[in-house]
């Protein structure tokens, strides 16, 4: 086989100007783009044979479960552990999350998504740990749907498809609401859940859903997006109109 | 008085359990970790977490886990930790049903429970299979409430680089990295929790996360802290082979009745179930890996001629997989691109868990005052062998244990005058920049990410499965050379924002100390206990060897010395999987 052709985007600093750096790699089977990157870190030479600098990228569990290496691969945001390279036309073009900063190369900052965790209280306030004897009891229809939300692993890449989320938005985005609606769904959810569907019902909050539906397209984890954010929906309604009434 | 501070370092499953306890007790932390928290290691847990709650009316008690864990671990482990944590399992699992965590469910709305090697049990609670997932999760959750509440500052992206010891040798704080603008910061505190983690990246390609160098265990044990039981590995016996990683297919396979078998006279053969007809596809992780190497290196029998057996599920409704298994199956199909559902896995064995880490005491504080370990940095409770379910127990218990105590340390704890106390400091702080400025001036010809693997390829091929002495030695010599070649690493990138490269120079370079102490505690060890096999020495011999290895750093390599077991609730006996276990006396 052809050596591999990787095309990476590449920024020295947050306020650096972007740059492209191309690299050839020998093939062998079973790569990925993290061994790739791998690759370049044994022979950080590009591809007219110029010394550089070892690529910049986040990486942790390679499993898809962690979240971290979450780059745009081939134009699409997913994650480079699970970016097999036999599956990818080439050359393969590495470029960083676009809604995040930069912090370098493809490495990006994404504390605001944990904000937006703060912000929803994505938190069972329980009374302490120590023993207070068995949880609540749940249905098995329930726990699959609770258990289809908690598998979001914050990566982003629903707010990356998401034409309302953006810098100079308030949209708090998909991955959020969906946590919200997991946290209001738990047993002893209904003592808080008013404070997260507030939240929800203001500046950012649900009604900025474009409804585009993107962010369930591209969810690696077949998070269920847009039925949180229906669930959310009909919830805010709910509580508006009993808030009318109550008032 | 003035009020406590506490440092916790990890953002895992045990630095968070730690960091909690802490909280509740009104107490403040600053949390230190390498990546965003909710990223760290503990997402990799697949199967599931112990508890004996007999929910299935199996005749399952504490008592049984507690001798299930400690004849599975070959009697290495002190008993009274041990029985302390399968004691504290139901509420533990409790706990974590009322934060949330999604756990599966029976039909009546109770938690479901399955089976894990190395017990007749249904023992293990499961989440489908993302159990570490979304138990990390639900901690994270907790803990960001009390940051949000201020209780709680994190420190994401900076890396642990030591503790700052005083001149009696009491841990007065740390100094860590910051991982952004490459800095070196020191942070008092009354006590220090390192949380970190396992050191698979010392073997190159593991089950572990890229995160996992054992970089901060190294650097406390090169400040004077004791390493124990370093030479027990556990290599998982169910792995996909990767070019940059082993990921693991979890046990919960063969929990949920996945069968192991290759081809042998044109034949499926079910190797597990003969050899060791009591557990059969069930025995402890030790034993299913040694029973592959036999069969693939010995026998020749691998499928298709390759380093591999089957994992089979085939035989199961594929629904019921998907709702108990899909986790995990995904796994195998998005990296391999076949359907376990429709066809058996290839797996093979893969570096997965050291039992062995920081000496800690029954309240998890290190040989250094005020320094606490907690989770699989330590070696508290797994013995020589691990079983499954069973890390996750110890990382909560572990913290439930350590925050107490730390608080507990920190009240009777007295502070030096501030002028003497920043003197320490200051000192701590240059060394650790003169560390770093060193290595910005390496100007040699050697790759540091081609040591690494240099390393990884000798510690796997032997100092896992199989140990012989001679190879060990040579192994040692190999070490001993990479360090010395180290010291001529030719830099790449001298730049001082996230420069990813010089990091992992000073993580391989404590990587190098830990494989010694890995590699010298096996040469040392002429028996086969658990995890640790010389077929040199078969037999387990009590005698010499039921003691606990501690690794004491020198500026020529560790220096072993060995320490009694506490066995005094649970009597010796032979470990056997191939008949049932025989009753404890």
């Amino acid at each position: 086989m052809d050596p591999i052709l990787l095309r990476v985007k590449r920024q020295a600093r947050p306020d650096a100007e972007p740059y492209w750096e191309e690299f050839k790699i020998p093939y062998r089977p079973g790569h990925n783009v993290h061994s790739l990157l791998m690759e370049v870190q044994l022979r950080p030479v590009r591809h007219d044979g110029t010394p550089t600098t070892p690529v910049v990228w986040d990486a942790s569990c390679l499993e898809e479960v962690c979240g971290s290496c979450t780059m745009f691969v081939n134009g699409q945001v997913r994650q480079a552990c699970s970016a097999l390279v036999d599956s990818l036309a080439r050359p393969i073009v590495l470029e960083p999350m676009k809604k995040f900063p930069v912090v370098r190369d493809l490495a990006v900052d994404r504390s605001r998504m944990f904000e937006s965790l703060k912000r929803v209280r994505a938190w069972v306030p329980i009374d302490g740990t120590y023993d207070l004897g068995p949880g609540p009891r749940l249905t098995e229809a329930t726990q699959q749907f609770a258990y289809a939300l908690s598998r979001c692993m914050t990566c982003g890449c629903c707010l990356e498809a998401c034409p309302q989320y953006n810098d100079h938005s308030a949209f708090i985005g998909p991955a959020a609401i969906g946590q919200a609606v997991l946290k209001n769904l738990h047993p002893s959810g209904p003592l808080t859940k008013e404070e997260r569907t507030a939240e929800l019902m203001g500046v950012g909050g649900i009604v900025d859903c474009g409804n585009a539906q993107n962010c369930v397209l591209v969810c690696p984890k077949e998070v269920p997006l847009t039925r949180a954010i229906g669930d959310m929906g009909r919830q805010a309604t709910v509580k508006f109109f009993r808030d009318l009434f109550r008032g | 008085m003035a009020e406590q501070r506490h440092l916790v370092v990890g953002g895992g499953l045990a630095g968070l359990m730690t960091t909690i306890k802490i909280c509740e007790a009104g107490g403040k932390v600053d949390l230190f970790s390498v990546v965003p928290v909710k990223r760290s290691h503990s997402v990799c847990a697949q199967g599931g977490i112990n508890a004996a709650v007999n929910w299935k009316g199996e005749g399952d008690s504490p008592a049984a886990h507690f001798d299930d864990t400690i004849y599975g671990g070959d009697f290495l482990a002190n008993q009274p930790p041990v029985k302390a944590m399968c004691d504290a399992g139901a509420a533990i699992i409790f706990l974590l049903d009322r934060m949330g965590v999604p756990f599966n469910r029976t039909p009546e709305g109770l938690l479901d429970f399955r089976r894990f090697g190395g017990t007749k049990h249904h023992r293990t609670a499961f989440a489908g299979a993302t159990t570490g997932q979304q138990m990390l999760y639900a901690l994270d959750e907790q803990v960001r409430r009390y940051e949000a509440q201020g209780q709680v500052r994190k420190f994401e992206t900076w890396e642990f680089l030591g503790a700052i010891l005083d001149d009696g040798g009491v841990c007065r704080g740390l100094t860590a990295l910051d991982l952004r603008n490459m800095k070196v910061e020191t942070f008092v505190g009354d006590t220090v929790a390192l949380a970190t983690g396992g050191p698979g990246i010392v073997f190159g390609r593991s089950t572990n996360s890229v995160v996992n160098t054992g970089t901060a265990a190294s650097a406390a044990y090169q400040q004077g802290a004791f390493y124990a039981n370093g030479e027990f590995i556990q290599v998982h016996p169910t792995a996909i082979p990767g070019e940059d990683k082993h990921r693991l297919i979890s046990e919960s396979v063969r929990g949920e009745g996945g069968r192991m078998w290759t081809v042998r006279d044109g034949k499926p053969w079910y190797f597990l179930e003969e050899m060791y007809p009591a557990y059969g596809n069930l025995v402890p992780r030790d034993i299913a890996s040694r029973a592959v190497f036999k069969v693939v290196f010995e026998m020749g029998l691998g499928v298709d001629g390759e380093n591999a057996v089957y994992l089979d599920v085939t035989h199961k409704d594929p629904e019921e997989l998907t709702r108990r298994l899909g986790g995990v199956l995904e796994i195998y199909e998005k990296f391999k691109g076949a359907d376990p559902r429709q066809v058996p896995m290839k797996v093979f064995p893969a570096m997965h868990y050291s039992m062995g880490g920081l000496w800690v005491d029954y309240d998890h504080m290190t040989n250094i005052p005020g320094l606490f370990a907690v989770g699989e940095v330590d070696y508290q409770y797994h013995g020589a062998n691990r079983l499954g379910a069973n890390s996750l127990l110890s990382c909560l218990f572990g913290g439930m244990i350590a925050g107490p105590k730390m608080l507990a340390y920190a009240k009777g704890v007295k502070r030096a005058a501030a002028d003497a106390a920043n003197a320490i400091v200051e000192r701590e702080r240059r060394r650790q920049e003169d560390v770093y400025e060193r290595i910005y001036r390496m100007e040699g010809t050697e790759n540091a990410y081609a040591l690494w693997r240099e390393l990884g390829e000798w510690m796997t091929q032997h100092v896992t499965v199989e140990r012989y002495n001679k190879a060990l030695k040579r192994t040692d010599d190999k070490i001993v050379e990479l360090k010395d070649r180290w010291r001529r690493i030719g830099l790449n990138d001298r730049g001082r924002w996230l420069n990813q490269e010089v990091s992992f120079v000073k993580q391989l370079w404590n990587m190098l100390e830990l494989a010694r102490v890995i590699t010298l505690g096996a040469l040392a060890r002429d028996e086969s206990r658990g995890a640790h096999f010389k077929p040199e020495f078969p037999e387990r011999d009590d005698a010499r060897f039921l003691k606990t290895t501690k690794a004491r750093w020198t500026s020529d390599g560790p220096t072993l010395s060995y320490e009694d077991v506490d066995v005094s609730m649970i009597k010796l006996r032979a470990r056997k999987y191939d008949v049932d276990k025989s009753v404890s006396a």
